[in-house]
């Protein structure tokens, strides 16, 4: 019989934190900028210049911090961690290594056999690196800082996960708490989340752990899954011929489904650290961080308690909605303005899901606004517009979160409750379907289903059916 | 009239009541660098078109009531590793040899709203690593007491430019004593400030933790000026601090009751005798004008020096990264990959001295050595702290020479960089200690040069010093200018 064996792996998830500012300059963290914008004399390393640390930057970090249950450290340091490359302008990251702001975490994740707990050894912040461009017409690379000294965590696990299905679940669990805590939008495609996998194989049963392996630029949950899989199969393959697992960083290509060797450990660079000279060593009052703990928002788990509590939807909708904190506030926001929660939670759970699907997005690129959604809903309820033409104005807005109350004056697509017009076209609708109005006198109800229908194209969809069906009642 | 023999605070009273105007001043100072710039190289970069604009808009300034201070219109230089917008500034390296920073330093900002007029850029050691400012790659400035000595360092052209006259006042940066023993060597005052003090932004950071910007003058009462002018809570500047800046107030001739701590080791071997001498009879000054002065031990001044380098070393091995021909200052024309480029950019930029201490820092922060050298080196540093703490809780001020020997001749320390490190050890231990310390003119050795004292203060002290100095200065009278002597012979 062929070998167990078990994969051991714990990650190491960069996270940008959503600042206005970068972490130690007032320079913007906006994207898009044209190249070298949003720079300044600190973001660029230009001699002389100082670094001052953003108070946003260490306030998030402790607040994720207590959100994973650490221990935030109340004498903490920024360390330089040196070596040279351009795109980071000193040639040092400002980083911590000796005295990482929390230890000694946790977060609960749910897996097929029930729940488990997955540690987080310690999270720090550091700078982000600017971006190299290379031109290959001019045989040159050009840099851009924009993105130098963009603040980041790196929340570092503990070797606690065991399939990609758990590292899965365990991100998931991750960007939520962050996303609810406001922290950052942990869009791992535009690179505000990025993971690095740590992964070795060890025999089912033994105690050591086996040599692991880091693989780096994994750009989409899917990515690290197949490279956790594909790894844990390259490291079992190696293992079976006798072969020994070098201890190496390695990239992930997800086009070819396979990683290569990028640096062994004896390639590795000594940084040496040290705490930087040009900071002053943090300290954080037990006030601070008890007003961090009551400013922290509502998490996931409460909401879900809440909404049980406050609002009559099903249980399985209250699941979907929470699952995407953006969701969430779109929901709240909506149902505050048009006090009608079981109909958001419609427009969301049917309309807004299907779409999303058929477009390829996440939760996260909803664009229409609460504003718009409560309008719309509030239009249905006083009948100004009927449900389908609803599901038609909706799936406008859905794209460009038109406001649909200048939306269907503008198309024309109100309801017509003036009663004598409807009358004469139900009048003109019965004259030409002598048949129908035959069949349902006779006592074949189901023929009304028909009339109505006529009588709706002919009102362009703009009539409200209970209003034609009493009507047409009435007349027959 | 001859106002270059005027001390800052003379010129500018006399600006004020309109006997000189700024542009006189300006010219005066500019005319001095052209005949004696041949014979010391005081300045890597003089902004002659520059300081006569600015002149007569200072000028202007004062005629409107806008600029009312104690240092409007005074030419001053400025040492080269501190920023000036749109003016060269190269740390004296081959590396920065092309550098035009888009902003200027705090400390240079802060003088130029008090109005003075800056005149040029300094010569110094390379990114201040050096005692000798031998070490700059824009040749080394000449003692102006003796052009065939050092003027010392690394704050040397500074130091040499108030002492020849080229400017009223100037700027120094010290990390070991880059302040005070140039000032010792070229007999005029200088002060290093308590850390934080002065902001270091725009300062081209040496030692990080060290690193203070501090006047060199030819006066106590010009030094509290300038001082009073540059010190500012920054918050562009993490290690700035907010404090008291009123040190001109402490301009009183009065050591009445204050106690005087003289370390018996800073007397014992490798002091040279006529030093010693000088700077007894210095303290017996001040024991006659009423200070309670008395010797005790301080020791751990011998595990100052090898701490020093080793903390300077490290945080100057990682400061000087960012010097890779990619944004600014000298590339290699010819290399083969990015790798090549950095060595080859570097290995021509940097000179030996500053190789050195990149390859001394890099070893004693690389794995394996960190707790060794490093960190052993950081519980030095808390040591001596501890050390000065107590001897604080005994005295006002502790009082000691400057430097073991007068000014040595050109060439003679680069021969032996170990002895030139150890000449460092007076001036050393205030830097790990935070501490502010003033280096005031106490006498001349035998071969014609001056000999300085060195009085330390407890952190943000510098007005107890500042009081402690100016006394002595009165007892003493006035101490000759070397130029004057020189030209006139």
């Amino acid at each position: 019989m062929a070998k167990q064996y078990e994969t051991v792996i714990g990650l190491e998830v960069h996270v940008e934190l959503s600042t206005k500012t970068k972490i130690f300059c007032g320079c913007s963290t906006a994207f898009g900028g044209a190249p070298n914008t949003h720079t300044c004399p600190v973001c660029t390393g230009m001699p002389g210049s100082l670094p001052v640390l953003n108070k946003q930057v260490l306030e998030y970090a402790i607040a994720v911090g207590l959100a994973t249950e650490c221990a935030i450290t109340q004498y903490s340091k920024f360390d330089r961690k040196n070596y040279f490359y351009p795109d980071n302008p000193q040639n040092y990251q400002i980083s911590q290594l000796y005295l990482p702001i929390c230890r000694n975490g946790k977060v609960e994740i749910e897996t097929e056999v029930g729940s488990k707990t997955i540690g987080i050894h310690e999270i720090h912040m550091e700078e982000d690196a600017g971006k190299l461009i290379h031109d290959e017409w001019e045989e040159c690379s050009l840099v851009d800082y924009n993105r130098s000294g963009v603040p980041l965590i790196e929340i570092v696990s503990e070797p606690d996960m065991r399939s990609a299905q758990e590292v899965i679940a365990y991100l998931e669990k991750l960007r939520l708490t962050l996303q609810y805590l406001g922290v950052s939008d942990c869009k791992l495609q535009e690179g505000s989340m990025r993971a690095d996998v740590n992964l070795s194989v060890r025999e089912a049963g033994a105690k050591e752990f086996g040599t692991r392996t880091e693989m780096k630029n994994l750009n989409s949950f899917r990515a690290i899954k197949r490279a956790v899989e594909n790894e844990r199969e390259r490291q079992i393959d190696l293992l079976e011929a006798g072969d020994e697992i070098i201890q190496e960083t390695r990239r992930w290509d997800d086009n070819k489904g396979e990683s290569y060797a990028m640096r062994s450990k004896e390639d590795a660079q000594d940084y040496r650290y040290f705490p930087d000279p040009d900071l002053v060593p943090i300290q954080v009052s037990d006030e601070w961080i008890v007003q961090i703990k009551e400013r922290q928002p509502e998490m996931r788990a409460e909401k879900i308690t809440r909404y049980k509590k406050e609002y009559d939807i099903p249980e399985y909708d209250i699941e979907i909605i929470t699952s995407s904190k953006h969701m969430a506030d779109i929901f709240e926001k909506t149902t505050v303005l048009c006090g009608q929660p079981k109909k958001a939670a419609n427009w969301l759970m049917v309309e807004t899901l299907r779409l999303l699907k058929e477009n390829g997005m996440e939760p996260e690129d909803i664009r229409f606004s609460p504003e718009n959604l409560a309008k719309l809903i509030g239009l249905t309820e006083e009948k100004v517009i009927n449900s389908s033409v609803a599901k038609e104005v909706f799936e406008i807005m859905f794209d460009t979160n038109i406001d649909p109350q200048l939306y269907i004056e503008e198309k024309g697509l109100k309801t017509v409750n003036d009663e004598d017009a409807l009358r004469r076209t139900i009048e003109a609708v019965i004259g030409a379907n002598p048949q129908s109005v035959e069949d349902y006198r006779s006592g074949k109800e189901k023929a009304i289903g028909y009339l109505v229908g006529q009588t709706m194209k002919a009102m362009h969809g703009k009539a409200e059916p209970g209003m034609v069906n009493k009507l047409l009642k009435e007349l027959l | 009239m001859d106002i270059l023999q005027w001390t800052a605070l003379e010129l500018a009273a006399a600006i004020k009541r309109k006997e000189v105007t700024v542009m006189d001043a300006a010219a005066a100072v500019l005319d001095s660098i052209e005949s004696r710039e041949g014979r010391y190289n005081c300045y890597i970069t003089v902004d002659r078109e520059g300081a006569l604009k600015k002149a007569e808009d200072i000028q202007r300034k004062i005629d409107s009531g806008e600029l009312t201070g104690p240092l409007a219109g005074v030419p001053m230089a400025i040492k080269d590793n501190m920023c000036t917008e749109g003016i060269l500034t190269t740390c004296a390296s081959k590396i920065l040899g092309n550098f035009v920073p888009v902003f200027s330093s705090e400390a240079v900002l802060n003088l130029e709203k008090a109005g003075a007029l800056m005149i040029g850029k300094t010569n110094m050691d390379e990114f201040a690593m050096g005692s000798t400012t031998e070490t700059s790659a824009y040749g080394e400035t000449k003692n102006p007491w003796d052009e065939n000595r050092v003027p010392g360092g690394s704050s040397g052209g500074s130091a040499a430019a108030v002492a020849a006259q080229e400017c009223f006042f100037a700027l120094g940066s010290d990390t070991g004593g880059s302040i005070r023993q140039p000032a010792s060597y070229c007999g005029v005052v200088g002060l290093k400030p308590t850390y934080g003090t002065v902001s270091r932004y725009g300062l081209i950071a040496y030692g990080s933790s060290l690193d203070q910007i501090g006047p060199i003058s030819k006066d106590v009462a010009d030094c509290a000026a300038i001082l009073e002018a540059i010190a500012s809570h920054d918050e562009k500047d993490s290690t700035s601090v907010a404090r008291d800046t009123d040190f001109a107030d402490a301009l009183t001739e009065d050591v009445k009751g204050m106690k005087i701590g003289v370390p018996k080791d800073y007397f014992g071997e490798g002091l040279d005798g006529e030093v010693k001498e000088a700077v007894l009879k210095a303290a017996q000054v001040l024991r006659d004008k009423g200070a309670m002065v008395e010797e005790f031990d301080l020791s751990l001044a011998e595990y100052a020096i090898p701490a020093y380098y080793a903390i300077a070393a490290a945080e100057a091995s990682s400061n000087l990264e960012r010097f890779d021909g990619i944004k600014y200052g000298h590339r290699a024309q010819e290399y083969d990959g990015l790798h090549s480029m950095y060595k080859k950019s570097r290995s021509e930029g940097f000179g030996a001295e500053v190789k050195r201490r990149i390859m001394l820092g890099s070893f004693v922060l690389s794995s394996g050595y960190y707790d060794a050298y490093y960190l052993k080196a950081l519980k030095v540093k808390a040591l001596i702290k501890k050390a000065f703490d107590e001897a604080f809780s005994k005295y006002d001020l502790i009082l000691g020479p400057v430097a073991p020997t007068t000014a040595p001749g050109l060439g003679e320390s680069l021969a032996d960089p170990i002895k030139m490190y150890l000449g460092d050890i007076y001036t050393i231990s205030v830097n790990l200690a935070g501490l502010p310390a003033i280096s005031v003119p106490c006498g001349i050795d035998s071969k014609g040069l001056p000999i300085g004292l060195q009085l330390i203060g407890d952190c943000f002290q510098e007005k107890k010093i500042i009081q402690a100095a100016y006394t002595y200065e009165k007892a003493r009278g006035v101490f000759g200018t070397p130029t004057i002597e020189n030209e006139e012979k």
